[in-house]
């Protein structure tokens, strides 16, 4: 038989045969399939159960946000980012305003900047929470999924009562807040930090020393560390295979380098390592928004930007590490009100890549794990 | 119609079941009863089901159709016999025809054999264990029909998962069976036997349930069991099958109404009756709790009042949830409902208090509590983990159970026979 490893995923020379007279099965999962976290449809090429390679199919949530922005002005392409990753809206938006903002040269004042931080390092949980309740919904547990939303929930109630959208928060503006924070708001984080600490062991207790869990995700998915680098993958993924790279750490932005936070990383690069990590990196995050809870500092909360933003010709490259990933935007401006390009670089997308690595020589059930690990978001997939 | 009338009452008063007795008529009625009865089981599972699973999640579940969601399986159960039969057209249109009819027959017929009493089974079979086993496993073949016959991917896998898992369980299944079975001969009469209503009898003279006998190889063997009826009736944590997040509904994907509930009732009546035989191997059957621990007239009355409290309990809790309904014109009518269901209930546990009731209910009050202790296992078994993969079903199936089962045996064999070894072995030592 072909070396699976140079088969390609989508080589069938064999369109005519019927499923009952090859060896080898394709099958279609997706864009309608429980378990692709969206509209992500996975080609797969089967030896029984055992996946040959498969293929992904993207493009079926795709807005073409990168080109809306060519159309509008930098302030009103601002609520688009947070339709890219909708879980993780609070991280799209300071990825884009700290990009403008560095077109422009203008720096958010401190306190616009430890708010942003309390903001993200919140929906960083909230969507590491939708992660695991869903990962572990696919790995056939359905009881975490209930728990980490009815704890997600409040951390969307602090989001409902800073600026009134749960979800698609457009929270930030270039160049600071729009809304200065409400009365009670470092009241709110700090009871809500003091609520989710115990729930966090309760998904724990649940899952991390659950036998068929182990059993599930130890030693499924692996992926070396050289392979993440080389496919460009990042995040919690990039994190678990032992590369120490969060850049919050090694090109901080916002006001990360004021805080005192470890970066976990994994030894092996499995599902288990990524589940490890995430959950670390949820309380290092409980433990960010401590600090920037209790040094909010006085003053405004905008910089001085012009009304009408004419960035000077130029561009420019701004990452951050959004919940999934590095995220980063890069924007070309031709000094006129509305960016010549906008190119955003979203992990989703880029992580994806990894699946067929992933998963080669892996079992069916293993994709559903993997992709469950890899924590996509389709909007942010196909933008 | 009088010579009808002496064989319908030529039964009454006989100490053995219809079918042992030979009385066609009266096992139609048990026939009837247990399908009855099995129905209702189904659809109280389906409702119990929902609503725990609910509150292990910090949800409500149904809630709407009736109070509390009473009716929600009613509802569930007319919109599926009233929906459009899909047949596809690439199925094998017999086959696809036929498969639900063969996993539903083969959960029912089961149901012959089952002991609820002493004298509570339709018949009793002198190869009761064997027939139990062996037709529960016939079901195996409608899942592969069905899902050959669908003609499509996903049914394919899910029926060839289900399929091997089903069969490579059943090995280890009858492993820990045979257990059971070796420590039946170990009566006075030192006869083995398979019958169902045996088997329990035999826990009656020896005065121990099964569970506890030769500590710990009655436990172990009831475990292997516990395990392998999870997998064999296809439930969280072994669900492949139906792994929604992987094959979307596994075997019966391209069912529809009315088949589609067929394979649902399957499933709920070869949980119960695998229950059941669990139930009627380890836990001592219809015999109520500590025989021999508390035993005389005192404790004999005080057992026997436990079916009409229970009862009279529930019927409690429907009128206190019924006091804590809302008080607003649209609820009136659920709340009446609730009041009428908690009375209804309340009725049927002052009526098992009546003293010819109280002894014949007995036997099969015990008897479904203890299989409703399985049917809670299951689902708080789904609630709580996650779901194995294929190749770590087979591990454990075959890898731990199957040789735990052999090596118990052998061991429950040896422990068995230990007094006649001994003298064997004097024998020849001497």
């Amino acid at each position: 038989m072909t070396d699976p490893k140079t088969l390609s995923p989508l080589d069938l020379d064999t369109p005519d045969k019927t499923f009952l007279d090859a060896n080898e099965l394709v099958i279609n999962m997706g864009p309608q399939h429980p378990a692709t976290h969206g509209v992500l449809r996975v080609i797969l090429r089967l030896d029984g159960e055992k996946v040959l390679g498969l293929e992904c199919v993207i493009g079926y949530l795709h807005r073409g946000v990168e080109k809306i922005a060519e159309n509008r002005t930098y302030t009103m392409f601002n609520p688009y980012v947070d339709r890219m990753d909708y879980v993780a809206a609070v991280s799209n938006a300071l990825g884009y305003c700290e990009a403008v903002e560095k077109l422009l040269s203008v720096e958010a004042p401190p306190r616009a900047q430890y708010i942003r931080v309390i903001l993200t390092e919140l929906n960083r949980i909230a969507s590491h929470q939708l992660w695991l309740g869903t990962h572990a919904l696919d790995i056939g547990a359905i009881t975490p999924l209930f728990y980490t939303f009815r704890d997600r929930e409040e951390i969307l109630k602090i989001f409902e009562k800073y600026c009134g959208a749960r979800l698609t928060t457009h929270a930030f503006r270039i160049g600071g807040l729009q809304y200065e924070a409400y009365d009670g708001f470092e009241k709110d984080v700090k009871t809500f930090c003091a609520f989710v600490k115990p729930k966090i062991d309760e998904y724990e207790e649940l899952l991390t020393t659950n036998r068929i869990w182990l059993e599930r995700t130890k030693g499924v998915g692996v992926i070396s560390g050289k392979d993440c680098i080389a496919l460009g993958v990042t995040g919690p993924v990039l994190r678990a295979s032992g590369v120490q790279w969060d850049i919050r750490k090694a090109q901080p932005y916002a006001n990360y380098k004021n805080f005192d936070f470890k970066v976990p990383t994994g030894e092996h690069g499995d599902t288990y390592d990524r589940y490890i990590v995430r959950m670390i990196e949820i309380r290092q995050s409980l433990r960010i928004i401590e600090q920037a809870v209790e040094g909010i500092p006085e003053g405004p909360i905008m910089a001085k930007v012009p009304k009408v933003m004419k960035p000077p010709v130029g561009e420019v490259y701004h990452s951050i590490e959004a919940p999934k990933g590095e995220l980063g935007y890069f924007i070309v401006s031709d000094g006129s009100t509305q960016p010549y390009r906008v190119r955003v670089r979203p992990p989703s997308f880029v992580n994806l890549q990894a699946l067929d690595v992933m998963c080669r020589g892996q079992l069916v059930a293993d994709v559903i794990a993997v992709i469950g690990t890899l924590d996509i978001v389709l909007g942010e997939v196909d933008r | 119609m009088h010579e009808f009338v002496q064989y319908v009452l030529s039964y009454l008063g006989s100490d053995k079941t219809p079918g042992g007795a030979g009385n066609f008529f009266w096992a139609a009625v048990y026939v009837l009863l247990v399908f009855v009865g099995l129905s209702v089981a189904v659809i109280a599972m389906n409702w119990l089901e929902r609503k725990i699973l609910a509150h292990m999640q910090i949800r409500l579940g149904p809630m709407r159709v009736g109070p509390h969601g009473l009716l929600q399986p009613i509802a569930d159960a007319l919109k599926l016999l009233l929906k459009e039969d899909i047949i596809p057209e690439g199925a094998d249109k017999v086959v696809f025809w036929i498969a639900p009819f063969i996993v539903v027959l083969a959960a029912f017929t089961v149901f012959v054999v089952v002991p609820f009493g002493q004298t509570h089974a339709i018949t009793d079979m002198n190869i009761g264990i064997l027939f139990m086993l062996g037709v529960s496993s016939l079901s195996v073949l409608g899942i592969v029909t069905a899902g050959w016959a669908s003609n499509s991917h996903y049914p394919l896998i899910g029926a060839l998962r289900s399929s091997a898992q089903m069969v490579s369980y059943e090995v280890a299944m009858g492993l820990a069976v045979v257990s059971a079975i070796l420590m039946t001969s170990l009566n006075d009469t030192s006869t083995g036997t398979l019958s169902m209503i045996g088997i329990v009898e035999a826990q009656n003279q020896q005065k121990i349930w099964f569970l506890f006998k030769f500590f710990p190889l009655g436990i172990i063997a009831f475990t292997i069991f516990a395990i392998a009826m999870v997998a064999e009736t296809n439930r969280a944590p072994f669900d492949l099958p139906e792994a929604e997040s992987e094959l979307t509904a596994g075997f019966h994907t391209e069912y529809s109404g009315f088949r589609w509930s067929l394979f649902f009732l399957a499933e709920y009546s070869a949980m119960i009756a695998v229950s059941s035989i669990a139930v009627t191997l380890w836990l001592g059957g219809w015999l109520r709790p500590f025989p021999n621990a508390l035993q005389g007239s005192t404790w004999d009355l005080a057992f026997a009042l436990i079916p009409g409290l229970t009862f009279l309990f529930l019927g409690a809790i429907c009128f206190y949830n019924t006091a804590r309904m809302p008080k607003h014109p649209l609820f009136r009518i659920q709340t009446i409902g609730l009041a009428g269901f908690g009375a209804v209930l309340a009725l049927i546990g002052l009526v098992m208090f009546l003293p010819p009731v109280r002894d014949r209910v007995g036997d099969i009050f015990w008897f479904s509590a203890k299989v409703a202790g399985f049917m809670y296992l299951y689902i708080w078994y789904r609630g709580t983990f996650p779901r194995y993969r294929f190749d770590q079903l087979m591990k454990v199936g075959w890898k731990v159970l199957l040789p735990t089962g052999l090596a118990l045996l052998i061991l429950t064999a040896i422990v068995g026979m230990r007094t006649e070894l001994v003298a064997q072995v004097r024998e020849v030592f001497r």
